[in-house]
């Protein structure tokens, strides 16, 4: 969001102090994309493998597939910056909602 | 103005309100259609009190009996209340907040008119071969088996209005968090716009699962799956989930606007500031969040098991709590207040008792062993109308009365509004109160008839004639109506004296634009902050500039009547005698899409109010 740029149309304010911040995103990025197809990797791998029981790796398929959509949330789509909070309240209540409801028909309809 | 000067005739107001995007006269569509829709379910809701008024009548079948239940509950539900609501919102919200309107206008028309059409499709029921009759719940087990056409109906016809209730509350959403006028902070939101915003989120989280539901529902009767089929491997029981998971926030979505209102009210009619504002804002947004906990509590003779039952029993009861508070809080908002006995202040003194004796029926509902006994019983049906009836039409009848002025400029006749009260009160009591006891005495609910001998004939006899009271209050309101508006005389800014908030700062009804500067609050209840301080208007928190106003459009009744077109293709598709319904279904589809095909291409940026126009004398007179 806008929160995280000065007011003034001048391009050359804080120039310095904005070329270091996105020297600084830029790595994040860097680090979260290459640490995503890593456990890309990770999950295809250990489905080919064969060996290992489908109760260990259906939970780490899911809990890497968490991961990489907190990392894809706050870090290219920016919510860990300022100005989100209410985003962030509405998504949270949203899951909250859906996971009562998926817990529910886990316990009571489905199981 | 001369430049903004309209067309005059009936042709030309038609027109206009068919393309307009303007908050305060989409308020105004809501209003009537949501009225009419009232008066249609009202009237059902006569009928099935004539039919029930004595033992073994014969005044309709049966089957007529089950399409008049099931039309009343949608009708009064999807149609009346909820529509009715949204108006009163549309018209008060942007200016509770400061704001010049919506936040996307074009999408407001269009969450109006997705409603209207969905009303018009399930009403379209009574003369295309039956409404539906499966009740407004729709239990799975019974409607998939429902011959005829009837449930389809209300497939479509919800699904087409649940889109545009969805629209308004995301609409909504976007408004009271982007658009606040400088100095409104989410403190300082009347208590009526906080309601909005809970409600609004209540929206965007509940239909969703509506929407689920209804569609498994569609796909059970048009293409013969089997979702919901026990013999074919479905379960009937998701239903009964999804439909409660979207309900009891549902009727969340119904009480908390009629709770703003009344918070309104009651702050303005005591001359106090309202009670506890933060407890408030505290007790609505945990009733919100709570109303998601507890929809298993209209399932615990489905048999989910005594954990499951205890959990949800305890999750039901923990509402009260925050309910409680409210109800206190209000009680100390009059407690030492300089009380004024209005009409809409008649309405919020009387709710606060009938809408407790509803609450106090609720948790006892929720005793889930205890509901054994009461389920399905006329005594869940005195529950919910004393909730629905004593609160949510009450405070329809209160917030009518009281913004009346803002929306339309006039004022309702306050003599006429006491007999309208006294008449819906005492027949609202008369009607419901003794339901309670034909629950307890045994009469089950959902029945077309009983047998004599089994002493129920005096109480329905009873019954049936609180409801003619309820009757005589809402033909008077209509009089006071006709006459109010044949009158004409209009009003200035602040009618009732002791507004508190924005929106009575500006003329009624407000100019097309709302402010002219956008108002500085500098605090709760901005409107008497400045009146205390010996000032007649809101300091403005910009200078006078030119206006971004959008264009009005046809656009958004265009897609709608392509899905109105296309819901009867898919309605009669399953009947193998027609071959026309793909067709008609295509059709339907391509002016929907089309229509939003336009709309996207089509550039349109709306006009500017010049800085010029604006001017009055004052202005000038400062300038020179
Ligand atoms: C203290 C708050 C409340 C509690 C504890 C409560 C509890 C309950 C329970 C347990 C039932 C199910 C009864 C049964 O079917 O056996 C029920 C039904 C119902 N309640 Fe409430 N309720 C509360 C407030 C409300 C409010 C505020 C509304 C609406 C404005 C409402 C509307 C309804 C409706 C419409 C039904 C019947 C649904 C149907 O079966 O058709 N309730 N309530
Ligand atoms: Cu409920």
């Amino acid at each position: 969001m806008a929160n995280q740029q000065s007011n003034s149309a001048n391009p050359n304010l804080n120039l310095e102090y904005r070329r270091k911040q996105n020297a600084e995103e830029m790595k994040h990025q860097v680090i979260t994309f290459s640490m995503m197809i890593f456990f890309t990797l990770i999950a295809f791998a250990m489905v080919a493998m064969e060996t290992i029981s489908r109760w260990f790796i259906i939970p780490v398929i899911l809990l890497l597939a968490v991961i990489q959509v907190i990392f894809q949330l706050y870090y290219f789509m920016h919510m860990k910056h300022k100005g989100h909070e209410t985003i962030a309240l509405f998504i949270y209540s949203g899951l909250t909602v859906g996971l009562i409801t998926v817990l529910v028909f886990l316990t009571i309809v489905w199981l | 103005m001369s430049t903004y000067a309209k067309k005059q005739g009936f042709g030309a107001t038609l027109w206009d309100f068919m393309t307009t995007v303007d908050h305060k006269k989409i308020a105004i569509l809501y209003l009537i259609s949501g009225g009419l829709f009232f008066i249609l379910g009202g009237l059902e809701a006569m009928f099935i009190r004539i039919q029930l008024a004595v033992p073994d009548n014969n005044f309709m079948s049966a089957g007529t009996f089950n399409e008049m239940i099931t039309m009343h509950g949608t009708t009064m539900i999807f149609l009346a209340a909820m529509p009715i609501l949204l108006g009163i919102m549309n018209a008060v919200m942007p200016l509770q907040i400061g704001a010049r309107d919506v936040a996307f206008p074009f999408l407001n028309s269009l969450g109006f008119w997705l409603f209207f059409f969905g009303g018009v499709v399930l009403n379209l029921s009574w003369f295309m071969g039956g409404a539906p009759d499966a009740g407004w719940t729709s239990y799975a087990s019974l409607s998939i088996h429902s011959q005829g056409h009837g449930v389809d109906f209300y497939v479509l016809g919800l699904q087409i209005s649940g889109f545009g209730t969805l629209i308004a509350g995301i609409n909504f959403l976007v408004t009271i968090i982007n658009m606040r006028t400088p100095g409104m902070t989410y403190m300082r939101m009347p208590m009526f716009t906080w309601t909005t915003f809970v409600v609004s989120a209540l929206i965007l989280f509940a239909f969703p699962p509506l929407t689920v539901g209804l569609t498994l529902m569609l796909f059970d009767r048009m293409f013969g799956a089997n979702f919901f089929d026990a013999a074919a491997g479905g379960n009937t029981i998701i239903w009964e989930h999804l439909f409660w998971i979207f309900g009891h926030p549902e009727v969340y979505i119904l009480i908390l606007p009629a709770f703003g209102i009344f918070s309104e009210i009651l702050a303005t009619f005591s001359r106090k500031r309202l009670f506890g504002y933060s407890s408030m804002v505290f007790a609505t947004v945990l009733i919100g969040f709570l109303g998601f906990m507890v929809w298993a509590h209209h399932m615990f003779t489905v048999g989910l098991g005594p954990i499951a039952n205890a959990i949800f029993a305890v999750a039901t009861m923990a509402i009260a709590v925050p309910t409680g508070i409210k109800i206190f809080n209000w009680i100390f908002t009059m407690w030492g207040g300089s009380v004024r006995f209005t009409v809409p202040m008649l309405y919020a003194v009387s709710f606060i008792p009938s809408f407790t004796m509803g609450g106090v029926t609720g948790i006892m509902l929720a005793a889930a062993p205890a509901d054994y006994q009461y389920h399905d019983s006329y005594f869940v049906v005195a529950h919910f109308h004393y909730v629905i009836v004593g609160g949510v039409v009450l405070g329809i009848l209160a917030g009518i009365t009281y913004y009346w002025p803002k929306i339309f400029g006039t004022m309702l006749n306050e003599t006429l509004g006491k007999f309208t009260f006294w008449f819906f009160l005492i027949g609202f009591h008369l009607t419901f109160f003794i339901q309670h006891f034909l629950g307890l005495w045994g009469m089950p609910r959902r029945v077309f008839t009983y047998l004599p001998g089994q002493g129920w004939e005096t109480s329905n006899l009873v019954s049936t004639a609180g409801a003619i009271f309820m009757a005589v209050g809402v033909i008077i309101l209509l009089i006071n109506i006709i006459i109010t508006s044949v009158k004409n005389v209009r009003v200035g800014n602040d009618p009732w004296e002791d507004g508190r908030t924005l929106e009575w700062s500006i003329p009624s009804p407000p100019p097309f634009y709302n402010f002219k500067q956008l108002p500085l609050a500098r605090g709760l209840d901005a409107y008497w902050i400045e009146k205390m301080e010996g000032k007649k208007e809101m300091t403005p928190a910009e200078p006078l500039g030119d206006i971004h106003m959008p264009n009005g459009s046809i656009i958004p009744i265009c897609i709608t009547i392509g899905l109105f077109v296309a819901s009867f293709g898919a309605l009669y598709n399953m009947d193998a005698d027609k071959t026309w319904t793909v067709p008609v279904i295509i059709i339907g589809l391509l002016i929907t899409f089309g229509s939003m095909l336009i709309r996207s291409i089509k550039d349109d940026h709306g006009f500017h109010i010049h800085k010029e126009d604006l001017m009055d004398d004052k202005d000038k007179e400062v300038k020179a």
